[in-house]
């Protein structure tokens, strides 16, 4: 029996590479180079203008700042490349850090907090999957429904900022590896780094990660074909409401407090970061990778921010600017590629 | 059963259901009186209230009418707040109505000219139009900031507080100005081909262009109208509060307005609309928050009240749900996209 799931027509590598001389990237792989190529040269402005920039503690910070929004994006991109969409995200983020500060303050062991924190988020994100694929709501209203949700039922926990003393937690915001004094990187970056090998191995290698390709690239072939589109479907939101609910945990752990006021507008950092990665809001086209190097691109413009020493609004045009900067290549790559 | 396929019905059963709640669960709630000649009582204040609304998701209706959607509403709404303050706060007179006016003309200008930028990208450049207002819905808060060098502008301006706060004949003036555009933009859509010729677009823009519509120039004034509505209705919030706040003005305003225009029955894919449909959405929305007040449900679980609200009225709206509710043969099965697993 020929196994369909395991040829994705958006693959065009193959014959055309190796009948050419000159190296010539392939279409698919270009906004995932260009951003690596900003990220590279907004390194080296940074460098040459700073002082103390090209210190390591610099990068690393960078994977520290940055894990709970990372490990949030992996989730985020699974389900752009389906071609759908998810804002609960931040609100997830709120509602785990609270749940898990309100269960730790009232005496749970970190072993049972955790999963049950994970679980919260996944069961969140099967409950969108489900009203999304049973019931044809859109995936923009029905995680529009999930966001008032999570952080309804977060503001309903909790209004306050609750500190968490739980000495597992305070324990993870302080392990690090120290390669010598002041460079360091977290056990959170790791984590999301963890989060994020496997993220890119189900996308590229399994099953799941072919399904999630084919259905972004056209759904109703997708089933056609008889590959598994609900499944997949809601499968995407759970992983996305899993990865938050990590995110949340992440948070939580790095600022050793659970609010249902955090995360407030990480649902559009997530995305801008997935889209300056080079996926395709379409679906169908991207890489993990890419939104890694994404969220590297949003911290490294607050990085620079933060060395000028401008205000944060200046952040906020650059990253339009960007955005737009990488529709349009977007746009230019994909018209070539017809 | 018939009525039961009217998309309005539903909204309309939905505040009902409110209003009664109000009326048994609130004192007084209904009570309208006339006091300085004006009228006050919470039903006024719920309409009020959803003006703002009312403004964003007329343009944001015709905007999806197209098959679009402009996220970047609220940033407008920031935007044009910021630059109508900064203006009447240079002004050597602020209670000049000739300063006013050339500063209510540059902020709604403005938004005119972000209108622009976005009908550009989604139809000259051919972007995705969730992504390319996007791009305006983030760096926008970064201009509204900028035009404000990031502080809050308060101003002492009356005339710039008629706006918002005034009364003419005994109705608040924001209100009237909310009502006035809803009227000209149904009477414009469906009194002249604009609604069809925008139905159309929506429904496939390469057929509408080979049938001679001018669909790139349709896209682009759609974009334009709903900036130039966000404008209006930033106007209004910054006149409201005397003061321009380019992190908080028209705050996740845009998702509200996306669930009015989906509340009212428009569809997100485009090719039909409802503008009566949205003005009850918005005032649906407005009714929500105001009636958990009244009825003393306490402010933080209004979000929770707000979502399980949301997914009633989309489920009770989808003819999937439906056709599984009450089993009717009638449902397609061809269009579910069901697999065994």
């Amino acid at each position: 029996m020929i196994d369909v799931s395991t040829t994705p027509a958006t693959n065009k590598s193959g014959p055309a590479a190796g009948r050419r001389r000159t190296y010539r990237p392939n279409a698919q792989y270009i906004p995932v180079l260009a951003t690596l190529t900003l990220l590279i040269v907004m390194y080296t402005l940074g460098a040459v203008n700073y002082e103390n920039f090209t210190h390591p503690s610099v990068i690393l910070n960078l994977f520290t700042d940055n894990a709970f929004l990372m490990v949030v994006a992996v989730g985020m991109t699974f389900v752009i490349l389906t071609g759908g969409i998810d804002l609960s995200v931040g609100a997830v983020i709120a509602l785990t850090s609270t749940v898990a500060a309100t269960l730790l303050q009232a005496g749970w062991p970190a072993g049972v907090v955790i999963p049950t924190v994970l679980l919260v988020g996944g069961v969140l994100g099967l409950g969108m999957g489900a009203v999304i694929h049973f019931f044809k709501v859109e995936p923009f209203i029905a995680t529009l429904a999930g966001m008032f949700l999570a952080r309804g039922v977060a503001l309903l926990i909790d209004q306050n900022s609750i500190p968490i003393t739980n000495g597992f937690w305070t324990g993870l915001a302080e392990a690090r590896i120290v390669f010598e004094p002041g460079v360091y990187i977290s056990a959170m970056a790791l984590v999301a780094l963890a989060v994020v090998a496997v993220a890119a191995v189900v996308l590229a290698w399994s099953r799941f990660g072919r399904n999630v390709y084919a259905i972004g690239g056209n759904a109703d072939s997708a089933l056609l074909m008889g590959l598994p589109v609900g499944r997949t479907r809601i499968g995407v939101y759970t992983l996305s409401g899993f990865c938050a609910a990590l995110g949340g945990l992440i948070y939580s752990i790095t600022t050793t407090s659970g609010y249902a006021g955090h995360g407030t507008g990480t649902e559009l950092d997530a995305i801008a970061a997935v889209v300056i990665g080079g996926v395709l809001l379409t679906g169908g086209s991207g890489y993990v990778l890419g939104t890694v190097l994404g969220v590297l691109v949003l911290g490294m413009i607050n990085t620079i921010v933060n060395f000028q020493s401008l205000n944060s609004w200046w952040a906020r045009m650059a990253i339009g600017v960007l955005l737009f900067a990488f529709i349009v290549l977007q746009r230019l790559v994909t018209r070539r590629a017809k | 059963m018939t009525f039961l396929k009217n998309r309005l019905v539903w909204p309309v059963a939905m505040l009902a259901l409110l209003l009664l709640c109000a009326l048994i669960f609130s004192d007084g709630f209904f009570d309208i009186r006339i006091q300085d000649g004006h009228l006050f009582g919470t039903p006024i204040n719920i309409l009020r209230a959803s003006a703002p609304l009312v403004l964003v998701a007329v343009g944001m209706t015709l905007v999806i009418s197209t098959g679009g959607i402009d996220l970047s509403v609220g940033s407008v709404m920031a935007v044009s707040g910021a630059m109508a303050c900064l203006i009447i706060g240079d002004l050597a007179n602020q209670n000049s109505v000739g300063g006013v006016t050339l500063a209510v003309v540059a902020a709604i200008a403005l938004s005119l000219v972000l209108g622009l930028w976005n009908g550009f990208l989604v139809a000259v450049l051919g972007i995705q139009p969730i992504i390319a207002t996007l791009i305006l819905m983030v760096a926008g808060r970064g201009l509204a900031q900028l035009i404000t060098s990031g502080q809050i502008i308060n101003v002492q301006s009356s005339p710039y507080k008629v706006i918002g706060t005034g009364f003419v004949l005994g109705l608040p003036v924001s209100v009237l100005i909310a009502v006035a555009v809803l009227v000209i933009a149904a009477l414009l859509t469906r009194r002249t081909a604009l609604g069809l010729l925008l139905e159309s677009v929506g429904g496939s823009p390469v057929a509408s262009r080979l049938a001679g519509i001018q669909a790139r120039r349709l896209t682009i004034m759609v974009y334009v109208v709903s900036a130039a509505c966000a404008g209006i209705a930033g106007l209004i919030y910054s006149s409201n509060v005397s003061s321009a706040d380019g992190n908080n003005a028209g705050n996740l305003i845009e998702l509200d307005a996306i669930l009015a225009v989906v509340i009212g029955g428009t569809a997100l894919t485009g090719g039909r609309f409802s503008l009566a449909g949205t003005a009850l959405g918005a005032i649906l929305i407005a009714t929500l928050d105001t009636t958990a007040q009244a009825v003393g449900i306490p402010p933080e679980t209004t979000l929770v009240f707000k979502a399980v609200v949301v997914v009633v009225l989309c489920l009770a709206q989808s003819p999937a749900f439906r056709a599984r509710l009450f089993r009717r043969p009638a449902a397609r099965p061809a269009a579910r996209a069901e697999v065994p697993a």
